[in-house]
């Protein structure tokens, strides 16, 4: 064995790899329950690339044949149903496991100097993730699929002058048919998984480079031992590879109960109309996407108003890019002179806070129907997520910090 | 802190129920996919008087035969009308754009009805037709308004003349002792050959089936998570003890 791994060293560095990225790659030894997410989100990827696989060898990317061959699969594929219900609570858990392991950046500052570009990586992730997973519910055909897609792409066509081509450009056609299908199935399951894959490398590639941040946002380089080893630092193999089994357990143990009892998740998972085949005559009563987008859904209808001769409809789109695309600025706008939220002053804590209750909230209002008082709240909530963003460099330079500990306090 | 906004993520995720569908109540049904002579009694009331119109065609005579324990060669020839094999989808000969013709809009394939609507919808829908003159087919419905399907059962539960009371429930008067709603029609224009809680009975039956339909693999499906959720938990008291082990010496 050992003159086997010698041979191929020789020719390729797997040692050299191995060692600077688990055995040898020393993490903060006091990661708390918040770092289980990252590795969670590999988990549930490599899930969604197997049962993905698999769902591909029996599904039928045509407007005739994608509804019954779902059907086809959850009947009369071997373990069908099971690779199905895996892939589609799959894809919910990703966007849970992803907005936790946000959420603990946005606490602990991992944003911050010199893991920008990290930062970077994951939005890129994330934003392709969304692409991923708006494609993706195209596929079964259902009617949520379809007047889901419908409405996305449309808001393409709210942009002044190129919109409406841009649209038709994104569909192939007047309206979604087998040919946005095809195109959609493409995307799905060749081109962004590809660059998925490429961009989470490059995440932990980046974050390899610089080292992992920790509760307590200090940095464990500075305090090394004589054998250039931080003192609060532990190898990542083996003490966090076993550590993220636990994670694992707890995670496998909540994910199946929804995959095996719940696999709908009272119609949020796989939301009711989509029982139904695509009709492009039938326009469903109530039309809201999969929880994971509603947030943006919420700013998206928040905005009411016509502005400088341009739609409202318009506005909002820019309101719900804008809230994606604020969250690439973050690292320069937080202007802290600590990381994490521990040390941080109580202004940052409240805003946080608000901000965390607002992205929820507004999750809600994105999936029931619009009402005049659910408008208003959206409005006052877009408003507040926003503000968490804008007011960023005055709160987080003006507020009292508490003294950061020289080592990690566990 | 923490803990708070964790709990209140997962706490909110599955308290958020979709607002869609009507406002009308309905009478609630808890299907039992294990009740095998059940399921029977609705297959057979489904093949008798649903499926001349309506198809299940995501589905295969064979996988109901074997589920719910119905011989093959029984099946075959008692509730397989249209000549296909046993091995095929339960299609139906109706061709659609006469159908069309005939109801307005044609019959919808009712394979995944119950989860488009819910158990409770069909089984209320099922029971609340009544006498309507003013309808093209002489009847409503109080579930599905202006509803385009005549009353195929109307044998059995006889013609409602008077709305049916669906969603509310029986009860019992403290003086007389009269039973108030026990039946869910008042007053029939015409008898059926069942009693009212005969039909209940015979329409919770051919819910139950649909439900089965729907979502044949419910039953193994609960009984395996079981295995996978006991396999689960003993693989984290096992990575536990490694991870404890292993922990020992970090200080």
């Amino acid at each position: 064995m050992q003159k086997l791994i010698n041979w191929v060293d020789d020719r390729l560095p797997i040692v050299d790899a191995w060692n600077k990225h688990l055995a040898k790659y020393y993490a903060p030894k006091n990661f708390n329950m918040w770092y289980f997410f990252g590795s969670l989100a590999m988990l549930v990827l490599v899930n969604q690339l197997l049962t993905g696989i698999w769902l591909t060898m029996s599904y039928n990317p045509s407007g005739e044949g994608a509804f019954a061959s779902v059907e086809y699969i959850m009947r009369d594929v071997e373990w069908g149903w099971l690779l199905r219900y895996l892939h589609s609570t799959g894809a919910s858990a990703f966007f849970v496991v992803v907005y936790l392991h946000m959420f603990r950046g946005l606490m602990y500052g991992s944003y911050q100097k010199p893991r920008e570009l990290i930062w970077i990586f994951g939005m890129l992730i994330y934003l392709v993730l969304m692409a991923e997973a708006f494609m993706g519910y195209l596929l079964p055909w259902g009617q949520m699929s379809y007047w889901g897609a419908q409405v996305i792409v449309n808001l393409f066509g709210a942009i002044p002058v190129i919109g409406e081509d841009l649209s038709l450009w994104i569909r192939g056609d007047y309206l979604i048919s087998g040919i946005t299908l095809n195109r959609f199935f493409a995307l799905h399951v060749v081109a962004l998984p590809i660059v998925l894959l490429g961009l989470v490398v490059l995440h932990i590639l980046a974050l390899h480079e610089v080292g992992s941040n920790n509760p307590d946002g200090i940095d464990i380089k500075k305090n090394k031992d004589e054998n250039g080893i931080p003192k609060d630092g532990i190898p990542f193999h083996p003490y966090y590879t076993v550590h993220d089994l636990l994670g694992v357990g707890v995670f496998f143990f909540i994910f199946f109960i929804v995959v095996f009892f719940f696999p709908e998740m009272g119609g949020l998972f796989l939301e009711k109309p989509n029982f139904q085949p695509a009709n492009p005559l039938q326009t469903p009563a109530h039309i809201a996407p999969v929880w994971y987008f509603t947030p943006f859904y919420a700013m998206l209808r928040a905005v009411t108003v016509d502005l400088f001769g341009l739609d409202a409809k318009f506005w909002g789109v820019v309101v719900m890019g804008g809230a994606i695309a604020i969250l690439f600025v973050l690292p320069w706008l937080d202007r802290s002179p600590v990381r994490s939220i521990r040390y941080k002053g109580w202004l940052s804590k409240i805003a946080l806070a608000i901000f965390a209750v607002s992205f929820v909230v507004l999750g809600y209002l994105g999936l029931v129907p619009a009402t005049e008082g659910r408008t208003t709240a959206a409005q006052i909530l877009t408003t507040l997520y926003f503000l968490y963003f804008i007011l960023m460099p005055f709160y987080t330079r003006m507020e009292k910090t508490k003294p950061v500990p020289e080592r990690v306090t566990g | 802190m923490r803990k708070l906004i964790v709990g209140l993520v997962f706490a909110i995720l599955p308290a958020i129920g979709l607002a869609a569908g009507g406002s009308v109540p309905l009478d609630h049904m808890e299907p039992d996919h294990t009740n095998k002579e059940s399921l029977q009694r609705g297959a057979a009331l489904f093949t008798n008087y649903c499926m001349g119109c309506h198809s299940m065609e995501y589905a295969r005579y064979k996988r109901v035969s074997d589920d719910l324990e119905i011989p093959a060669e029984l099946y075959e020839e008692n509730l397989i009308f249209t000549g296909a094999k046993i091995g095929e989808l339960m299609k139906i000969s109706m061709d659609k754009e006469m159908a069309a013709g005939w109801f307005g809009a044609p019959p919808p394939d009712l394979t995944l009805e119950t989860r488009l609507r819910g158990e409770s919808w069909v089984y209320s829908y099922l029971r609340g037709f009544y006498k309507d003159e003013s309808r093209p087919l002489g009847v409503n419905n109080v579930v599905f308004d202006k509803v385009g399907m005549p009353h195929v059962m109307v044998e059995m539960q006889g013609l409602c003349a008077v709305e049916p009371n669906i969603g509310v429930d029986a009860s019992v008067e403290p003086l007389s002792g009269n039973v108030n709603n026990a039946d869910v029609c008042p007053e029939y224009a015409s008898e059926g050959t069942m009693s009212g809680a005969e039909f209940d009975q015979a329409m919770w039956d051919l819910t139950n089936f649909m439900s089965y339909m729907g979502d044949p693999v419910k039953v193994e499906r609960e009984r395996l998570g079981i295995f996978v959720l006991i396999f689960v938990a003993i693989f984290f008291v096992v990575a536990y003890l490694l991870n404890r082990e292993y922990w020992k010496d970090v200080h």
